[in-house]
């Protein structure tokens, strides 16, 4: 997955939408793990589109 | 490593984990509060709006320093303009404060340390530990540093993230229906009305709602909430506010000053936020209100219903599943029935058309009913709209 750190305000919605629970807030930084299935959910729900597939 | 020995550990110092370690700490039990920001109720992700009812209930008493603004009622508008103007006398229990959330979670978190928690700032939860599949504390790391904290009971307080409860084995997964996409500015040098926290429903706001809460002398929250299955991937939040602020001759001239993104769940809560020697509060536990997104007062509810059940555990060191159920009947008893009744009135309410929110509004307008809350307007609803309550009219 594809973060526009210039546009992800850091809100954590991703995180708790993720239904791998594969996706981690730290700071200001959003870290995917590999359980990630590109299922694209945080793509379709982040407020700001600072999300994209790869 | 270095490894910290307590009864419970609370993963998040929001409202419900400062609320758990204080009832904690003021049960005796040695307990850890961490957080894993550089700041107790930094960077805001809320509205901001409370009603004031509860705040009894939970033991806390309201402090001017928290609170922005008295509210004397609320204003619900159709995308057509059609507005209900619900003023304190009639709003009974639903009107409140504009907090300084930053301000109210401090004082929170100040709360639990004068009852004795200890406080760890920058320590971000970032697993569980378990012994013979026992949940015996949590990993963390702590200004930089991997850490350990062992205690009896964890509890979950890290909000809509709600990690630590999967780490856990609770699936806290929501449906697409049951989450909102939020963005919130915070706008300067508008003209809304003083006062009266406004609400926005219809196609300006896809399943969810607008809302402008004024913070004073020109300046409100303008906030905006989508939900998820109607979101397309285009930064719906985003973009459906900034249309209505262009649209809004009383915004359209603001200044932002601050942007914020944050989800809610919508849901009525999980199936069961206990397990072996863990407690899952507020909205880690899914615990909001589905219609109003509010989580402060379910948070704060939780938490000390949490506190206060592991008090009583550790008088017999049982920490079981079992041994937390009261926790489970204690939200349950006391909301359960009005989040279920909300889940279903808000998946109602967003297949409504504009006119049939209009005509509503209308009928809300004229009718007479006596304190509004959601509850009575869902009777009126019911009188006259019968369809729009079908499959849970029992519940009004």
């Amino acid at each position: 997955m594809k973060v526009d750190v210039n546009k992800c305000l850091h809100c954590g919605g991703c995180v708790g939408s993720c239904p791998q629970n594969a996706i981690f807030l730290n700071d200001f930084v959003l870290e995917f793990n590999d359980d990630c299935t590109k299922c694209g959910r945080c793509v379709k729900l982040c407020p700001v589109a600072a999300l994209s597939m790869e | 490593m270095r490894t910290y020995d307590c009864d419970v550990v609370v993963v998040g110092a929001g409202p419900g984990g400062s609320m758990a370690a204080r009832y904690c700490a003021e049960g005796g039990l040695k307990t850890i509060l961490l957080e894993k920001k550089a700041e107790v109720g930094a960077p805001l992700r809320c509205a901001e709006g409370v009603s004031k009812k509860w705040l009894e209930e939970v033991g806390i008493e309201p402090e001017p320093m928290w609170i922005r603004g008295d509210m004397k009622g609320a204003i619900i508008k159709s995308p057509q303009g059609t507005t209900f103007q619900l003023d304190e006398s009639k709003a009974g229990s639903e009107v409140g404060y504009v907090l300084e959330r930053h301000l109210f979670d401090k004082a929170l978190a100040r709360d639990a340390a004068k009852a004795g928690a200890q406080i760890m700032m920058r320590t971000s939860c970032t697993g569980i530990i378990r012994e013979e599949g026992k949940i015996v504390g949590v990993k963390a790391r702590s200004m930089g540093e991997e850490i350990e904290i062992r205690a009896k009971c964890v509890v979950a307080a890290d909000g809509f993230e709600s990690q630590v409860g999967r780490w856990a084995g609770i699936d806290t997964t929501l449906k697409l229906n049951d989450i909102d996409s939020c963005i919130q500015y915070r706008m300067v040098n508008i003209d809304c009305v003083p006062d009266y926290c406004e609400f926005v429903i219809g196609s300006v706001a896809p399943g969810g709602y607008i809302w402008i809460f004024p913070k004073g002398e020109g300046v409100a929250n303008v906030g905006i909430g989508v939900m998820g299955r109607l979101c397309k991937g285009n930064g719906d939040a985003k973009y459906y506010l900034d249309k209505f602020i262009a649209e809004d001759p009383r915004l359209s001239k603001g200044q932002i000053l601050e942007i914020m993104g944050g989800f809610v769940s919508t849901c009525p809560g999980l199936d069961c936020a206990v397990d072996d020697n863990i407690i899952l509060v507020g909205d880690a536990a899914r615990i909001i209100d589905p219609i109003t997104g509010g989580g402060i007062c379910h948070a704060c509810r939780t938490g000390m219903y949490a506190g206060k059940v592991l008090t009583e555990c550790a008088k017999t060191g049982d920490f079981s599943k079992q041994a937390l159920m009261p926790y489970e009947k204690m939200w349950r008893d006391r909301m359960e029935d009005k989040l279920f009744r909300n889940w279903m009135a808000k998946e109602k309410l967003a297949s409504l058309d504009d006119e049939t929110i209009d005509e509503l509004i209308k009928m809300i307008k004229d009718s007479d009913i006596g304190e509004v809350n959601v509850y009575n307007l869902l009777k009126v609803v019911k009188e006259k709209f019968p369809k729009v309550v079908e499959g849970f009219e029992d519940l009004i």
